[in-house]
């Protein structure tokens, strides 16, 4: 079957590549979800347009990256648990950065100081977050230099082989992004049961849901708030250390992922965690899907055509009803 | 030109011609050639703070992404030089004229978009220009020299001279950007960014206005950017498309104000320096510091004076000038001769539109006759707004017929609607704080289509009519509520309609104020004006309406005169519940 003729081969690389970039996209996309998540909770529930999104998950990858390398607290884990341990613990730290930015600036421009007010506030939340991320863009810069980082992990380097499947095809699954896709499902579940169930979550949501009315139900509204921006901000972080385990970074990363964020956000629906989730996945799987017929440099400007096709058409989303009302 | 605005353009020309003169002169003074280049680029960037001024402060449609007209201009002049040899004299144009193509297919899906879903989309548009040209292997681009022809080519060996140049292209965007606001196309922006829908309602095409607006802003950014590329003789995509880029648009204007057409001078004369200075000073111990800077810039900008500097100065320490009171000569414009009085003018059947499940608006008939006034009263959640919202465009409806004098209703935009003659207001009022009453009437008048002259005269004649004519130059920041309501009711009326549509006017008001507005409506009846009018004020209702229509959940529950209705059964039982009823019966 398999002679000269080298058309079966062709059959071969092609299905081999299709199943390979399925499973990236697969692995990948569950982290997008994650990191999705994150803005799902400050825009898609919260409303407030942070526009710093993409500097939070910056940072993430950077807390992660000290806590782990050189003489990190964490270094004694080693390469193979360290990195994810990382991740989750810059959740913590984004947590209370995330805080104190809401406390102090973002309270200011958003929640209900703005309900009512010109177009709820929007303008002031994208200049000041604005002037946040070009703040963290370029301090980072500063404080971290130019050099690209990786949270190095001999995980990266190596696959889970599965197959062949068909002749030689055969699918690899980098270890690295296996185990950061589960720890990013893990992570993302935990969130949506302490939402759903906890008395913390309810408030959090009837806080975010109608400020005005969660007041008078004697829920401490700016404190919910303050703790659903920092939750926001943690779950983006936690995503942006996982990446850090098989990408490699600078302090401009967030620019492209703050756009890959809101298409999934805005495609998953506003106001739905899981629906962010999803978004987010799909998001990743058409970008890694893309990677079979378009070059790497035009694989962002995809993710930009694919966002404004989806705010064009879809603007209520794939999975979710509309929510802006003229 | 609008009302009042030649001594204003007159100051701003002085102003101009005194601060080019003073800038020049200073220039011939600075002999470091780092600074020199300084002194170019606060103009460059003053001119494209001016051009996201239009766009963005008067119309209120917040660009993210203005990098991509900018980078347009710079790589048409870069391309053009290098692969025609066209000189940039001629290659800034040119890319404007690219810039004015990119912002019409930029602004045809974009403006379908509102709020933060457009600012997001714009914010893309540079950034996937930025990735396709460092695909297609545009990254560093250098612009040729010529040595033997160099002022033909835009190349002066004295630096100077591009400061000259970039003086001039700042004068002629600021000329433009005057032009704009003292003509209907700023009062326009304005009224769309105070309140789209309102905007609408008043006759004004938005789509239009913004999409014009976008187009200027996009070919004053491209002539930037063109000169800019010139000016630093290398061109790559990160700088002239980059985020930075954009954002030194936003920054240097909401820094510097506005809405105001010194808001980019003032932004970039204090910014530009500041930051090229630190740049050159730190950049190599601290190379994000320009970023650093315009971050803190905005910030504190935002929180301490939202609308900039020039306007927290100018609220501070200048009072603006009196109005100049309004000429009694104006010829009273062409009344519209009222329909012959009691023959049907609104003629509305079967009209109906669902949400989902819920039949807000279900199977609605009724007329309007020529010169009387139809009070429509009805619980919350009728479908009163609602049936507004159907009549004047904005909703579509699912089934029925609306006819204005024979005309159909439906189908048509928002301010087709107005034009065939229908004025509207709304129940929570929006005014331009800062500007005089008068222009808060005249957008009425233009949106009805009218010229200059004449929209001035109907505005007046408007306020005549609610008898507040002697507040015309009162700025409406300082109205009382009363005053806002009539001076809505106003810009309806300065669009000369046949019918007003009044959404709760008596809202909020008191007895007295009540009782004012009231005479005005009866006087505005006696001079043949057809009125609907929703109110929940019973009392102000029976005084005023000739007859009832009353609705409840969606459906006409009875129409007649107000002393029938407020008897009928049903209506009461509407209101106040069957228990209430029974009680009353027994």
């Amino acid at each position: 079957m398999r002679g000269g003729t080298g058309k079966p081969v062709d059959l071969e690389v092609l299905i081999e590549n299709v199943l390979n970039a399925v499973a990236a996209g697969l692995t990948i996309g569950c982290i997008y979800g994650l990191m999705c998540i994150g803005l799902g909770l400050i825009f898609g529930i919260m409303r407030i347009v942070n526009f710093a999104q993409g500097e939070l998950l910056m940072l993430g990858m950077f807390t992660s990256l000290y806590l782990v390398t050189g003489g990190g607290v964490l270094a004694f884990l080693g390469p193979y648990i360290g990195p994810f341990v990382g991740a989750l613990l810059a959740g913590p730290i984004i947590f209370a950065g995330g805080a104190l930015l809401h406390k102090f600036l973002i309270a200011r421009v958003s929640g209900l100081r703005t309900t009512g007010t010109l177009d709820e506030g929007h303008f002031g939340q994208l200049i000041v977050t604005l002037g946040i991320s070009l703040i963290l863009q370029n301090g980072g810069l500063i404080v971290f230099g130019s050099t690209p980082m990786t949270v190095r992990t001999p995980l990266s380097s190596k696959a889970l082989e599965i197959g062949p499947l068909y002749g030689d095809a055969t699918v690899f699954l980098n270890k690295a992004r296996l185990i950061a896709c589960g720890v990013a499902i893990v992570t993302a579940v935990v969130l949506y049961l302490l939402l759903e169930y906890t008395r913390l979550g309810k408030s959090l949501r009837a806080a975010a849901d109608n400020p005005t009315a969660a007041t008078y139900m004697g829920i401490n509204v700016d404190k919910a708030y303050r703790v659903a921006f920092g939750l926001g901000s943690a779950i983006t972080a936690i995503a942006g250390g996982l990446m850090a385990t098989y990408l490699s970074f600078g302090p401009f990363v967030g620019i492209d992922y703050v756009i890959i964020m809101y298409s999934g956000v805005v495609l998953g629906g506003m106001g739905s965690i899981l629906g962010a989730f999803w978004g987010g996945l799909t998001v990743g799987f058409v970008q890694q899907c893309s990677a079979l017929f378009l070059p790497p440099q035009l694989q962002n400007a995809a993710i930009f055509v694919v966002f404004l096709m989806i705010v064009l058409l879809r603007p209520q989303g794939l999975f979710g009803r509309s929510a802006e009302r003229a | 030109m609008r009302y009042g605005s030649a001594p204003r353009l007159k100051r701003d020309l002085t102003a101009l011609g005194i601060v080019a003169a003073a800038y020049l002169a200073a220039t011939t003074l600075v002999t470091n050639s780092y600074y020199q280049l300084i002194m170019t680029l606060v103009p460059i960037w003053a001119v494209f703070g001016v051009s996201w001024n239009i766009l963005s402060g008067y119309g209120g449609q917040l660009s993210f992404g203005h990098a991509a007209f900018f980078g347009i201009g710079a790589y048409t002049v870069t391309l053009a030089l290098v692969y025609w040899n066209l000189t940039p004299w001629l290659g800034i144009p040119l890319g404007m004229i690219v810039a004015a193509v990119a912002a019409v297919l930029i602004g045809i899906p974009t403006f379908r978009l509102r709020g933060h879903y457009f600012a997001l989309s714009m914010l893309a548009y540079p950034l996937a220009i930025l990735y396709f040209l460092q695909y297609f292997g545009f990254q560093e681009m250098s612009l040729p020299m010529h040595r033997e022809n160099p002022v033909a080519f835009l190349e002066f060996t004295e630096p100077r001279w591009y400061t000259v140049v970039a003086v001039g292209v700042l004068a002629v965007g600021l000329f433009f950007s005057m032009l704009i606001e003292n003509s209907r196309f700023g009062l326009a922006l304005l009224a769309v960014r105070q309140n789209e829908l309102a905007a609408e309602a008043a006759g004004i095409n938005s789509r239009l206005w913004k999409m014009r607006a976008l187009v200027v802003s996009g070919m004053i950014a491209a002539a930037a950017g063109g000169f800019y590329a010139c000016v630093l003789l290398v061109v790559t995509p990160e700088s002239v498309f980059g985020m930075l880029v954009s954002a030194q648009a936003v920054v240097v204007t909401l820094f510097g104000g506005v809405a105001a057409i010194w808001g980019p001078v003032i932004g970039a004369a204090i910014l530009v320096p500041l930051a090229e200075s630190l740049n050159a000073e730190l950049g190599n111990i601290l190379p994000g510091i320009q970023g650093v800077v315009y971050g803190v810039a905005i910030i504190a900008i935002m929180l301490a004076s939202p609308d900039g500097l020039f306007w927290t100065l100018r609220d501070r320490f200048f009072k603006p000038k009196p109005f100049a009171p309004l000429p009694h000569d104006l010829p009273a414009p062409a009344a519209i001769a009222p329909a012959d009085a009691g023959k049907p003018l609104l003629q509305v059947a079967g009209l109906s539109r669902s949400f989902g499940g819920l039949r807000a608006v279900n199977d609605v008939t009724f007329e309007v006759k020529s010169g009387e006034i139809l009070g429509i009263i009805g619980p919350n959640g009728a479908g009163k707004t609602t049936l507004f919202n159907l009549l004047n465009g904005v909703l579509s409806a699912d089934t029925g017929t609306a006819t204005l004098a024979g005309r159909s209703m439906l189908g048509q935009k928002v301010h087709q609607v107005c034009r065939m003659g229908v004025g509207r207001t709304f129940q929570v009022v929006r005014s331009f704080p800062r500007l005089p009453l008068l222009d808060n009437v005249i957008v009425g008048a233009y949106g009805a289509g009218l010229s200059d002259s004449d929209a001035i005269a109907a505005a007046a004649h408007a306020l005549r009519r609610v008898g507040m004519a002697d507040l015309a130059g009162v700025a409406a920041g300082q109205l009382t509520n009363k005053q806002l309501r009539l001076m809505e009711l106003a810009r309806a009326l300065a669009g000369n309609p046949r019918i007003l549509l009044l959404d709760e006017t008596l809202a909020g008001l008191g007895r007295e104020e009540c009782d004012d507005v009231l005479s005005v409506l009866e006087r505005l009846r006696t001079e043949g004006m057809t009125v609907v009018i929703i109110e929940h004020t019973m009392h102000a209702m029976m005084r005023i309406a000739d007859r009832f229509l009353v609705l409840d959940h969606g459906r006409v529950l009875a129409t007649g005169l107000p002393r029938d209705v407020v008897e009928d059964r049903t209506v009461i039982e509407a209101y106040l519940g069957k228990k209430w009823l029974a009680k009353q019966d027994a």
